[in-house]
């Protein structure tokens, strides 16, 4: 089932959480809220669930306005952040408690129990108590007593928040999975890139209150629409400098950039992702600039590079694939001269543009 | 909610809960009016009932009753005596065992808490009852008393033995959460320093737990000044001599001198209502200490 | 700890603090339960169970019972106001909760005794009603109420403060209703909390003497309690038999406070 949301605001207060927030989850897709804390997007969620009611604007799942609708009629699956189970209960009984208010007889919800137990992998442990399982576990107790209700929709905040690192990435793999089998349209909140970025089919993300941006992984990651989305998504160089005459220049960097054609001289920035800064013993490229390499880590896929540019006043973060980096030889206060491959150019007012040079 | 005008009182929910938590508006309305009404048939309309009919025929009955009766005053005279030791007896206790049992481990300690809390659950006549059998007449101790010409029965050593048993675990168990909350870095520190018990005790601890005391201080005087079945059994009951405050009143009212009974109640009751206002100053102030030291924990942690 | 080693004071105040529980508590309860037990088993027996005293305890246990169930509605009732709405007089209210603490007994006899007798406010309307307020069984329920009223709103208050929001949402978007949500989300959180008031309303009904003399006319085999009958006994000079029925008490008070404790530990227990 889709979820249609048109020109949402609401108020606590003086604090606006959202802010004419308009989105589509195509049914059946896996989607990510992304954004810092105190970007919206828990309200968002919570206002999707019926958590929470708009100041304005619609919700609506397919072609049915629900805006004004309890979360009872919603019938949606929420998964909390701390999952809010209930903790008098067994396992078997939270999952059951869906069932149990609609009053379903024995004969079925004991084997839909079972079955969702199975299905998020804790057969056997349906007679324990929350306070005897561990973070995951309970995660997923969790996402089986929202599914237990057949909900239109599954809904999940930070779902991996409270979950150490080596868990939270287990699960992602299989909430994923779970996703594949099931395939109810699912929204999740993050403020981890990397995990909406693993995880779901769209990205969507949110800061202020707005929508910064919304679309694939590949195309938020390739084409970020604005400093906000470059700078959140990832580790980035940040080069502050001037544009004129269809040229940024970057202290002795200098990008092409002919949406800037005027005379007149601009403040602007560029962003160089880590592996898109190409290093050499020597001056190469077009324009490059020179370094100290500061720190080298080649643990991981890629070695990374901290470069101190004098110049620049600080460190430059460089990813280079293991070939290149053995075939250089490089070590720990070699001098190094680095020029990016690709920079995304922002000019206050004007809209990014990207350049291969 | 700062933007409601000051003269609309607020109906309704609480700030902070959420949609989820809501009742329908006539269940809320239903709900406070059961509330408010059982506080007004059990609690308020009792307390204003007392002073009305103590003042019923004005001030002057009532100033009549209180210090032209020799024996009510000499019943207010006893209990301030009474009280007040029994109370500086529990205070000595409970900074003792407080000290003792939030700042160290050692076996037994918390059978030493569930001793402390064994006078809540004993029968205030029962707690007499128990003293009569050592120190009655034909107590275990009675004999040795008698030789030494001690009446205990009636003496008000034995009033004020019995109003200490009662109200043993007030000051403690107000100590122990503040102790506990507090923790023993402080006193550590001090230590370390070169400081030597007392100084510790005086400059450290005292001034970190004043409000918690002075509250276990008020809630164990309004019990002593109160208490009746303990000190029933083992006063004489002879006015002018053996009777507390409460046991005046109930003197009084046997007497058929029911006004004089509530005008000694007037005072009583306007003792609680001073309790309970002083009650309420003191929680502001623990709140607000026991507050400032989880902010000051919370930024340490966060530094770290 | 490491205080442990540091800190000054263990053998002074550890040894005060016994020898004082050991004066003021521990032999004064040995004493009790030592004359209690210098009865042969017969006379035991007969000071406990003869009629009065049956009657007696009869009276003092289904009072307090029946005043501990209705403070338990009541106090949760209260707490249940006093957390979730806001309405005029809300912090006047929550101090007044206090107030049957504060307040001697005696004083709440009195007031009692006098407010639903023939002249009192309530008894006026009450008494021609064919409810009798007055020095009966109904009268020591009233005050025993009155005097146990703040621990069930005290014990549930903080717990219901400190109930997760989540857990209602949860409830709300699994679909139940906000009755179901009550009835098996939010009693069973709060069930230790009223287990725990009930049963130190309970106890403090059986031992509570000063206001139920007051109010209950104390006639025997009717409206005479347990702890007046010790009384009674005692100016009979019957010691035995009177530490003989204090023993009674004192047993059902100690089962009190063992389910009081075990449902603290339970309750600390489920915590995170």
């Amino acid at each position: 089932m889709s979820i249609v949301i048109k020109n949402l605001t609401k108020r606590f207060g003086s604090m606006v959480a959202l802010n004419d927030v308009c989105f589509e989850a195509p049914a059946g897709e896996l989607l990510a809220l992304l954004g810092p804390s105190g970007s919206g997007k828990t309200t968002l969620l919570r206002v999707i669930a019926g958590l929470e009611f708009a100041d304005v604007g619609t919700v609506k799942f397919e072609n049915e306005d629900v805006t004004h609708r309890s979360p009872k009629e919603r019938q949606v699956g929420f998964v909390f952040q701390h999952y809010a189970l209930f903790r008098h209960m067994t396992v078997f009984e939270n999952v059951a408690f869906g069932l149990r208010v609609r009053h379903r007889p024995n004969s079925e919800v004991t084997p839909r129990v079972m079955q969702l137990l199975e299905l998020v992998r804790l057969g056997g442990l349906e007679k324990r108590y929350p306070s005897q399982l561990s973070g995951g576990q309970r995660q997923r107790v969790a996402l089986a007593r929202a599914l237990a209700v057949q909900p239109r929709m599954l809904l999940l905040d930070e779902p991996f928040g409270a979950l150490d690192a080596k868990v939270r990435a287990e699960l992602r793999q299989w909430l994923r999975q779970l996703h594949e089998e099931i395939h109810v349209t699912t929204v999740f909140v993050t403020h981890d890139q990397e995990e909406a970025f693993e995880v779901a089919d769209r990205v969507v993300v949110m800061q202020k209150g707005r929508i910064e941006q919304s679309g694939s992984p590949q195309e938020v990651f390739d084409h970020p629409a604005s400093p906000f989305v470059m700078d959140f998504i990832g580790n980035v160089n940040v080069f502050h400098g001037r544009v004129q005459h269809g040229k940024a220049h970057m202290g002795s960097l200098q990008i092409d950039y002919p949406d800037y054609p005027q005379a007149e001289s601009r403040e602007a920035t560029a962003y160089v992702r880590p592996h898109e800064l190409d290093v050499d013993k020597a001056p190469f490229a077009k324009s490059s600039i020179c370094g100290r390499i500061t720190q080298v880590n080649p643990a991981g896929s890629l070695a990374k590079l901290r470069i101190w540019s004098d110049e620049f006043g600080m460190a430059l973060n460089v990813d280079l694939d293991h070939d290149r980096f053995s075939a250089l030889g490089l070590a720990s206060g070699d001098m190094i001269y680095v020029s990016p491959r690709r920079a995304r150019v922002f000019v206050p007012e004007t809209t990014e543009v990207d350049y291969s040079i | 909610m700062h933007s409601l005008p000051r003269h609309a009182p607020k109906v309704g929910l609480a700030a902070g809960t959420r949609n989820a938590q809501h009742e329908p508006l006539w269940l809320q309305y239903a709900l406070i009016t059961a509330a408010v009404s059982t506080m007004l048939v059990l609690v308020v309309v009792p307390v204003i009932y007392v002073f009305a009919v103590a003042f019923q025929k004005g001030v002057g009955p009532v100033i009549q009753v209180l210090f032209r009766d020799a024996d009510t005053l000499s019943s207010f005279y006893l209990t301030g005596i009474v009280a007040p030791v029994a109370v500086i007896a529990n205070v000595l206790f409970g900074l003792a065992a407080a000290w003792t049992i939030t700042r160290f481990r050692f076996p037994g300690r918390a059978l030493l808490t569930t001793i402390i809390d064994l006078p809540f659950a004993v029968s205030p006549v029962v707690a007499g009852l128990m003293l009569l059998l050592i120190l009655g007449r034909r107590g275990y101790l009675g004999p040795l008393l008698e030789s030494y010409d001690f009446q205990f029965v009636g003496s008000w050593i034995a009033l004020v033995l019995v109003t200490t048993f009662v109200t043993l675990p007030f000051v403690v168990r107000e100590l122990i959460p503040v102790m506990e909350a507090i923790g023993p870095d402080e006193e550590i520190a001090a230590i370390s320093l070169g400081a030597n018990g007392w100084q510790m005790f005086w400059r450290i601890t005292l001034p970190n737990i004043k409000w918690g005391l002075l509250y276990g201080i008020i809630l164990c005087s309004a019990r002593a000044i109160g208490e009746f079945g303990a000190a029933y059994v083992v006063s004489s009951r002879v006015s002018g001599e053996s009777e507390t405050v409460p046991l005046r009143v109930q003197k009084l009212l046997e007497s058929y001198k029911t006004e004089g009974a509530f005008a000694v109640a007037a005072v009583l009751a306007l003792l609680s209502l001073i309790t309970l206002a002083i009650k309420i100053a003191l929680e502001h102030k623990t709140q607000a200490d026991l507050n400032e030291l989880a902010q000051a924990k919370a930024e340490v942690e966060a530094a770290e | 700890m490491s205080s442990k080693r540091v800190l000054p004071g263990l053998p002074f105040s550890l040894s005060f603090s016994l020898i004082y529980l050991l004066l003021m508590v521990i032999i004064p309860l040995t004493a009790c339960l030592f004359a209690a037990s210098s009865l042969t088993p017969a006379q035991f027996l007969k000071a406990v169970w003869d009629e009065r005293a049956r009657c007696a305890y009869w009276v003092t246990f289904s009072c307090s019972a029946a005043a501990a169930v209705v403070d338990t509605f009541l106090g949760l009732l209260l707490a249940w106001v006093l957390v979730r709405y806001e309405f005029p007089g809300k912090r006047l209210m929550d101090s007044l909760v206090d107030l049957p603490f504060a307040m001697p007994t005696a004083v709440a006899g009195l007031v009692y005794s006098a407010l639903y007798s023939q002249n009192g406010w309530f008894g006026r309307v009450l008494l021609p009603l064919g409810i009798p307020t007055a020095n009966s069984w109904l009268a020591i329920v009233l005050v025993l109420s009155f005097i146990g009223l703040p621990f069930v709103v005290r014990a549930v208050q903080p717990v219901l403060e400190g109930i997760d929001a989540e857990l209602e949402e949860a409830a709300a978007c699994l679909g139940a209703t906000r009755w179901q949500t009550f009835t098996k989300v939010l009693l069973p959180t709060l069930y230790p909390a009223l287990v725990t008031g009930f049963a130190l309303t309970f106890a403090r009904g059986i031992g509570e003497y000063g206001s139920v003399i007051f109010v209950s006319g104390n006639r025997q085999f009717q409206t005479e309690i347990a702890p007046f009958l010790i009384v009674v006994r005692l100016e009979e000079f019957a010691y035995a038999e009177a530490t003989a029925i204090a023993s009674v008490l004192l047993f059902a008070s100690f089962c009190m406070l063992g389910l009081i404790n075990f449902m603290e530990r339970k309750t600390m227990g489920s915590g995170h």
